[in-house]
């Protein structure tokens, strides 16, 4: 499948005219100009959707396409209307989905899989919850086992769990080789 | 008596609980009660999650609004990550309904159906739109005479055809009511730019996600500013903890105390530091915030 009809099928969520429109962008230069991480980094907003527009699939494995804090100042200001933020979006869901996907967002992933938050609590946070006079557990999947196994249902049915190299029988990530 | 189903996410309950606490005694003085949402998770992250994959992150956050929709009860929400996932998730299920079918389809089994039929809200919209300037400010009782920076993030705001919360290059509510409790809330550079911690950019990269918030303190700084006010509390551990991890990283010191608009708000209705949590901020509180 081409580049452009692998961006076009994440289109089922954001939608089709959302994550086509790279292909309307006339390299005005604008989007770079606008981004907090190209002032800082090699990062260069334009060059990614010039290199999605030429189908160029290296993109995929370049580091550059997460150096975006998804800020969307870009696609406020793009006078194409190219919706630069879910199309970074989209690519990123293809990486992942080719194994580029970096060990801190794997264990960021793996910590929704086993406790239902993205960050989950600790001993400090429970003392000081207590202080304030809130429950020592928050009311989330911390404190209902059902609501945990909920979460865990939806992973295994979106495969999301093979995709990050979830282990079910030692509930930690799989060993992966660098991409 | 207005009710609104809390939705606390990650980082509010299980890191700035002082964020909980402040927004919950703040809501309750004037008469707005908050009722937990049992069992919630993660929003998840809209830039993190919704970078993996978009089709879990749109199952688990349209979980946690149907969680909502079985109250009755809008949801208000205290992270611009929590507030961006679960209203662009809503957004979107009101917009497409063969996505609707497809989430009640994989719902069936556990009894829940995506309706429709509440709110999901910032708690800046609550603040300005259920309670008022007015009424807050005829609420001080203890003002607070500091210069503030007002921190926005970006998920309140943009996309904007998404949040409808008008033009995002110049907003004003935030610095509505930060002058609300008597501040100054003093213009800077590069107001509007990012903290830098989000779509993954903090764990992947933390050097570089923490050179957004370095040139944001310093800009700041530069203005005299007192304190950091911001509405996220992903922006929040990021300014807040990331001065420390920006002292270690490039031995760089701000010292710039950071309150979340509710404990600033909390401050100035009587409400005390302790009570409010900004005791245990990882930069300490200068007396300017201490009650
Ligand atoms: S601002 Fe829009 S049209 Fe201009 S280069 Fe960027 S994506 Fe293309
Ligand atoms: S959304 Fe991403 S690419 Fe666009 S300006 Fe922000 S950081 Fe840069």
């Amino acid at each position: 499948m081409s580049l452009k009809d692998e961006i076009e099928e994440c289109g089922e969520i954001l939608g089709k005219d959302t994550v086509d429109s790279f292909l309307v962008c006339m390299q005005c230069g604008k989007c770079t100009g606008s981004c907090p991480s190209g002032r800082i980094t090699s990062y260069r907003t334009r060059r990614i959707i010039n290199r999605l527009q030429a189908g160029d699939r290296s993109v995929l494995s370049d580091p550059d396409l997460w150096m975006c804090t998804t800020c969307y100042t870009c696609y406020e200001r793009c006078p194409r209307e190219v919706r630069i933020t879910d199309i970074i979006r989209a690519v990123r869901n293809i990486a992942a989905r080719e194994g580029y996907m970096s060990e801190p967002h794997r264990a960021t992933a793996s910590f929704v899989i086993k406790t239902g938050h993205g960050v989950p609590i600790n001993d400090e946070t429970k003392k000081l919850r207590k202080e304030l006079g809130l429950p020592e557990v928050p009311p989330t999947t911390h404190k209902y086992p059902e609501a945990l196994e909920s979460i865990r249902k939806i992973v295994k049915k979106t495969n999301f769990d093979k995709m990050v190299g979830f282990d079910w029988d030692t509930m930690s990530l799989e060993k992966r080789e660098k991409k | 008596m207005k009710e609104y189903a809390y939705f606390l996410g990650c980082i509010t309950p299980n890191r700035y609980p002082g964020i909980e606490a402040a927004t919950i005694k703040v809501l309750n003085k004037f008469g707005i009660e908050t009722r937990d949402i049992e069992g919630a998770s993660c929003c998840p992250a809209p830039g993190v999650f919704g970078s993996f994959d978009l089709r879990t992150w749109l199952l688990i956050a349209a979980r946690n609004v149907m969680l909502a929709e079985k109250k009755g009860l809008d949801i208000v929400t205290t992270c611009n990550g929590c507030y961006g996932s679960l209203q662009e998730a809503d957004h979107i299920l009101k917009e497409r309904p063969e996505l609707k079918d497809w989430v009640n389809e994989n719902f069936k089994e556990e009894g829940l159906e995506y309706k429709g039929n509440i709110k999901v809200k910032h708690i800046l919209e609550v603040l300005y739109d259920d309670i008022g300037i007015n009424k807050l400010k005829e609420a001080v009782v203890s003002p607070i005479n500091a210069k503030i920076g007002a921190h926005y993030g970006c998920h309140f705001l943009k996309p904007s055809l998404v949040r409808g919360h008008g033009n995002p290059e110049r907003p004003t509510i935030l610095d509505e009511l930060i002058e609300a409790t008597g501040a100054e809330s003093v213009d800077y550079k590069d107001k509007l730019m990012c903290c830098g911690a989000g779509g993954g950019l903090r764990a992947k990269e933390l050097g570089y996600s923490l050179t957004f918030t370095k040139q944001k303190l310093a800009n700041m700084k530069e203005k005299g500013i007192e304190g950091v006010i911001d509405t996220c509390a992903f922006c929040h551990l990021q300014m807040d903890r990331g001065q420390i991890e920006i002292k270690e990283k490039f031995g760089e010191e701000y010292n710039l105390p950071v309150l979340f608009i509710t404990q600033l708000i909390g401050l100035s209705l009587g409400f005390s530091t302790k009570e409010l949590g900004l005791d245990k901020h990882s930069i300490p509180m200068t007396e300017k915030f201490i009650r």
